[in-house]
């Protein structure tokens, strides 16, 4: 591939939505009329009164519909540098694996003997995470990073409840560019929440968090680096004085590929730690689709993770569930959490090895400095805390905001547009944005140098184009299937609709509205 | 027919690069001249007002609007008897208001911004182009084309609308070296907005809501036989409106047992109130320099702070006004060296319910 921006064309099928396809009597498959009356084999009071509304189609249309749809996805099959995601190419051979009966068939209320070969992945896997973090059990409940950190909340519930303590210990220190989930998790659980600023080096100050640790900190909930790709160096002072405050660090590896197999959590002086295995652990991701937040702690938390825990009785060498576990906070989620993404992080580590990993690590470092290099090369691009003069990590926040001030075309635009040359649009950044028009791409060990110098040429030619023909820039994109997203009917309850059925309903309002 | 209407303060900016911080009075605008100043802000309107093609205009006569939109190639409408001074100014705009424009486009400083909005108060939206030397309040575009840019999507009917707080230095102080910005008003303003990606992120996320929740907390956490010393802003007016009253929005209030006590205080009557009675102060943020104390607050002066005790001193500012604090800290300055230095370190501001965020108090 060269690195030459080039102008694709993208399909566009104008379809309508599934829902409107249907054609009355139309059968997928046509199957045999029961000999018995069905509907008595329902008890009477759990039968439908109506048939579901659902399409009446042959399979083929089907089919027709959905591939036309995979054909619609606005440069998502381009380069994607979609940061603070961690794209990675999810292996084939993991996908062929969780067809297998093995993984697909089985029933979660299976009796632990039936399922050895999984339960060995699960428990195989716990030990790769140790290794990778130094603690001392793993839970693969949580379905994503922010189902982990509220684990994690829960975990500091009754960490301290446990103690007596729970009355007093009522905050939870984060930071202003920690995860959202970080707050929001901790505030879910009950906790006041406390956040520090970031100061001039991009990482807050040791001094604001001495001023917000007392006897009721509980925890503290942080990402190193976070997504400005500062790393804080001194964040072995940072546990510790969390320790002496009597409160537990929690280290959100959300942004954990940087630095995998380079640093360990523990013996950072966290008490507990959480990795994306659908991002850093080359899962498939995206779409909301199955996720794990692998969490992990120390033995002396381990007693309060959610139950049950897979363990291996040595004497036999059969792995079983442990549920007696007296003083676990119970569930986060149903069963063993989505296991087939724990089986595709199991086979990625396996296959990566720890050398692999920490390869991976350096190779995310080097493709993201080197990117940098070529981005602030271009004319309207600003990083995130001009001040901090350190390298660095996995990712960098950058802003157009002297793009939009030239030329009033800014990150949403200019994204638009990229997506005309098969380039997904970048990942914004989280909130707050403190970055004017920020943009966080991520390069990750994936892409190649030809992937990340076709992106960087996309943005520059974009800028460019943003100059010599705002027009155009401003009405992207023009090679898509659709064109922008009206940024603001998800804010107007009466037009946004989760369902077909919230979306009929809203519909004839909006339209009796009309006709008023 | 919906109008814009445009004005435009001749002389603003014209302070600025020959060093003297603004042009407020004749004195200081003789001096100007002297210096050799040049006027700029009819080139920055036109160059707003550029991307206005095609809307319907009502302008303030010659230097104060009609030449920028000639300049600018755009017919207007102009108004008559309109002198060329502040008076004129507050004149035009009244007019305005009273033609029922869907906007003033204005071209000035935080001066120029005070005549317009102390005329025409909420009632009418305006817009800044910022010409002048001072520039505190935030009823500015950030530049000359993203007001004109602005304008056109309040013309088109595609802007919303938020209160935003008009501020203004006093020149002399600020000649003698010393910032401070003071609050004059409110003003409605367009709002620029950022439209997020869908899908990762969700709505975008303002002050408002948290603001407006933690008013209401605050208000229910007061104490009966207790003092609150309210301050002077639009957040400080959230928590006021939360007890029940409107109370002063450019001056300091006191509350007791869940009614207004005292309304736009003074230092002596704040120091006699909590001579005997427990008092709790209660402050906001103000503006983009994150002046906490001294700052159109002088009120709640050293003595004041002394005799209810720094630990009964509570902060609120929204989340994102803290966040665009650069550098991320706040500013006291209450003419007491010893008070300032007792108020330096690190303070958790009251950002939402059960919310804070800590930051760092310089004197």
């Amino acid at each position: 591939m060269s690195g030459t921006p080039k102008l694709i064309h993208q399909a566009r099928w104008n379809e309508p939505v599934v829902m409107e396809m249907g054609v009355k009597g139309r059968r997928g498959i046509v199957f045999p009329r029961p000999e018995t009356d069905a509907a008595a084999l329902v008890p009477a009071g759990m039968r439908r009164r109506q048939a579901p509304a659902l399409p009446e189609m042959t399979e083929h249309d089907v089919l027709r519909h959905y591939l036309h749809l995979s054909q619609q996805v606005l440069g998502m099959m381009g380069v994607s540098l979609f940061g603070t995601c961690t794209m990675k190419y999810n292996p084939r051979v993991s996908e062929a694996l969780g067809l297998r009966p093995q993984m697909a068939e089985i029933h979660p209320l299976q009796d632990d003997s039936t399922i050895q070969g999984l339960l060995e992945i699960v428990h195989r896997f716990d030990l790769i995470l140790r290794e990778l973090s130094g603690m001392d059990q793993f839970v693969f409940q949580a379905a994503g990073g922010a189902d982990a950190a509220y684990t994690h909340t829960c975990v500091t519930r009754g960490y301290f409840a446990a103690k007596g303590e729970l009355e007093q210990r009522n905050e939870i220190i984060t930071s202003i560019q920690a995860h959202p989930c970080n707050p929001a998790t901790a505030a879910t659980a009950g906790f006041k929440v406390v956040t520090l600023m970031l100061e001039e080096n991009g990482y807050p100050s040791i001094e604001a968090l001495k001023a917000a640790l007392s006897n009721r900190t509980a925890a503290l909930m942080i990402n190193n680096p976070d997504d400005m790709g500062v790393y804080n160096p001194q964040i072995v002072e940072w546990t510790k004085l969390v320790k002496q405050a009597g409160g537990l660090a929690f280290y959100d590896h959300a942004n954990f590929n940087g630095v995998m197999g380079r640093i360990r959590a523990r013996e950072l002086g966290f008490d507990a730690c959480m990795f994306m295995l659908h991002k850093t652990f080359g899962g498939p991701k995206g779409g909301g689709g199955p996720a794990v937040g692998a969490y992990g702690c120390s033995a002396e938390l381990a007693p309060f993770l959610p139950k049950p825990i897979v363990v291996k009785d040595e004497a036999t060498g059969l792995y079983r569930m442990d549920h007696d576990r007296p003083d676990s906070v119970g569930k986060v989620r149903e069963f063993l959490g989505n296991l087939h993404i724990v089986m595709r992080a199991y086979v990625w580590a396996r296959a990566m090895g720890g050398d692999g990993i920490k390869e991976a690590a350096d190779l995310a470092v080097l493709a993201n400095n080197y990117m940098e290099k070529k981005l602030l090369a271009i004319p309207g691009v600003a990083r995130s805390n001009p001040e901090a003069k350190t390298w660095r990590m996995e990712m960098t926040r950058y802003g157009l905001g002297p793009l939009k001030e030239e030329t009033g075309l800014g990150v949403v635009e200019v994204g638009n547009r990229m997506t005309d040359y098969g380039i997904d649009a970048p990942w914004l950044s989280h909130e707050p944005w403190v970055v004017p028009e920020p943009f966080t791409p991520e390069a990750g060990e994936l892409w190649s140098k030809e992937d990340i110098d076709l992106w960087c040429d996309v943005l520059a030619k974009v800028c460019d184009e943003a100059r010599s023909d705002p027009e155009m820039v401003r009405t992207a994109p023009h090679n898509a299937p659709i064109g922008r997203v009206d940024g603001e009917a998800p804010e107007d309850p009466a037009r946004w609709a989760t369902t077909w059925r919230a979306w009929q309903r809203k519909r004839a309002a909006l339209a009796q509205q009309a006709a008023e | 027919m919906r109008r814009l209407g445009v004005i435009v303060n001749p002389i603003a900016g014209m302070g600025g690069r020959v060093g003297l911080k603004g042009t407020d009075g004749p004195a200081v605008l003789a001096r100007a001249r002297a210096l050799g100043a040049e006027p700029v802000s009819g080139l920055r309107a036109a160059r707003a007002l550029a991307e206005l093609q095609g809307v319907a205009v009502l302008a303030a006569p010659g230097a104060m609007g009609a030449e920028a939109c000639a300049a600018a190639g755009l017919a207007c409408e102009t108004l008559d008897g309109v002198t060329m001074d502040a008076a004129g100014t507050r004149d035009a705009a009244r007019a305005m208001a009273a033609a029922g424009v869907a906007l003033i486009l204005f071209a000035g400083g935080d001066g120029t911004a005070r005549d317009v909005t102390g005329v025409v108060g909420t009632a009418v939206p305006v817009l800044g182009i910022p010409t002048g030397v001072k520039m505190q309040s935030a009823v500015f575009a950030t530049s000359p084309a993203a007001a004109g840019r602005l304008a056109a999507r309040v013309m088109a009917g595609e802007a919303r609308f938020r209160e935003a707080e008009v501020m203004d230095l006093d020149e002399e102080a600020l000649r003698q070296g010393r910032v401070s910005p003071r609050l004059h008003g409110v003003a409605l303003v367009p709002e620029e907005r950022v439209l997020m990606q869908a899908g990762k992120a969700g709505a975008v996320v303002t002050d408002e809501a948290a603001l407006e929740a933690l008013a209401r907390r605050i208000a229910g956490e007061m104490g009966r036989g207790r003092l609150y010393i309210l301050g002077c802003g639009t957040t400080m007016r959230r928590v006021k409106r939360a007890i029940g009253f409107d109370g002063t929005l450019m001056g300091v209030d006191v509350a007791l047992d869940g009614r207004l006590l005292a309304a736009d205080v003074s230092e002596a009557q704040l120091l006699r109130l909590t001579e005997t009675t427990p008092a709790t102060v209660i402050l906001g943020v103000s503006g983009g320099q994150g002046f906490l104390l001294g700052r159109g607050n002088q009120q709640v002066s050293a003595a004041v702070l002394r005799q209810v005790g720094r630990a009964n001193l509570v902060v609120v500012a929204g989340a994102m006004k803290l966040a665009a604090l650069d550098p991320a800290c706040l500013h006291v300055d209450t003419g007491d060296a010893a008070m300032d230095a007792e108020l330096t370190g690190y303070i958790a501001v009251r950002t939402a319910p059960d919310r804070s965020a800590m930051i760092r108090i310089a004197a």
